[in-house]
């Protein structure tokens, strides 16, 4: 009995630890909302949000970025019904969608940058490429582990401990969804409100 | 039998944590969706003026993060000690703190440093020989 509890709550420790963590993540964040919030105006002569963003682009992003948040919890539920394969091809599916949303968002920074918008620019620009490429790089570092647990899956199959690595991914990625929930509302949709 | 008992109450508690439901999902997704699309016409139409326009789709992205907590990272459905939670709470404090403290001191930056205000600073500083 002492035993079977014991691994149990073993089992949980490090998805406890990985939370707190997570929710570490959240406050350096909202110090970059803040930030953004507090810097949005200060355009320096330079473009603001309105004359820059594409607003179909940023709900791209975020139906994209929702979807495989989605599948990603897909796989999850397949994994704890022990299907390996119907696992790895949901989080393939999951991994695509993140590579799609990478690619429409680095456009989308090249395009700024192009056209002599960068984070050089002006207060308002290095806000918002400092909050919208630190929830890039978060989404980078997301897309590798996915690689590194996919390869782990392939070779060792799903075992107690490859389920539990596989559980702090999938939190790791919902939470970068939900990150992107209000970068989507306070940068994008924001900036459209007003010139 | 008692121990038969708390085994199952174990495994109970592991499945509570970690794991979701197909209908949790669902749900957690089209809620979203939903959510993110309704934010998403009334910005492009302007449907309101700025001020309402702005706390109705920050109101809907509040409603989006409770859904995706509760749907997505099954916040809520562990037994106790319920640590996740109070974790969570924890952050929600400090989110709090960091964003509304530094908005109300930089919004009302100009308040606190009039030029008057300045003045005197400078002067009560000259008088004592800085």
């Amino acid at each position: 009995m002492s035993t079977s509890t014991t691994v149990q709550a073993d089992d949980q420790k490090p998805v406890l630890g990985f939370w707190i963590y997570l929710m570490t993540d959240c406050v350096l964040f909202a110090s970059l909302f803040a930030t953004y919030a507090v810097l949005f105006r200060n355009t320096s002569g330079g473009p603001s949000g309105y004359q820059l963003f594409s607003l179909k682009n940023a709900l791209t992003e975020t139906l994209v970025l929702l979807t495989s948040s989605f599948t990603c919890g897909l796989a999850m539920l397949a994994a704890h019904k022990g299907k390996k394969r119907q696992t790895m091809a949901w989080f393939i599916v999951t991994f695509v969608l993140g590579v799609t949303f990478l690619i429409l968002e680095l456009t989308e920074f090249h395009h700024f940058i192009q056209m002599g918008d960068s984070w050089r620019r002006s207060g308002f620009l290095s806000a918002f490429f400092t909050l919208v490429g630190t929830h890039g790089l978060h989404i980078t570092v997301g897309l590798f582990w996915m690689l590194v647990m996919l390869w782990r899956l392939a070779r060792t199959g799903l075992g107690k401990a490859t389920i539990r690595r596989l559980t702090m991914l999938s939190m790791f990625w919902h939470f970068l969804d939900i990150v992107w929930i209000f970068i989507f509302t306070i940068v994008y949709l924001r900036g459209m409100i007003a010139p | 039998m008692n121990k038969s008992n708390h085994t199952h109450i174990v495994v109970g508690h592991h499945d509570n944590s970690t794991r979701g439901t197909l209908a949790t999902y669902v749900i957690g997704y089209i809620f979203s969706i939903y959510l993110t699309i309704t934010a998403y016409l009334l910005v492009e139409n302007h449907l309101l003026s700025h001020t309402p326009l702005f706390l109705f789709i920050l109101a809907l992205a509040f409603v989006q993060f409770i859904v995706q907590v509760f749907f997505f990272l099954h916040l809520g459905r562990e037994t106790r000690p319920r640590w996740k939670l109070a974790v969570f709470f924890g952050m929600v404090t400090i989110v709090f703190i960091l964003v509304a403290g530094s908005l109300w001191i930089m919004t009302t930056l100009n308040y606190r440093m009039s030029t008057k205000q300045m003045e005197n600073y400078v002067e009560s500083q000259a008088r004592q020989g800085i």
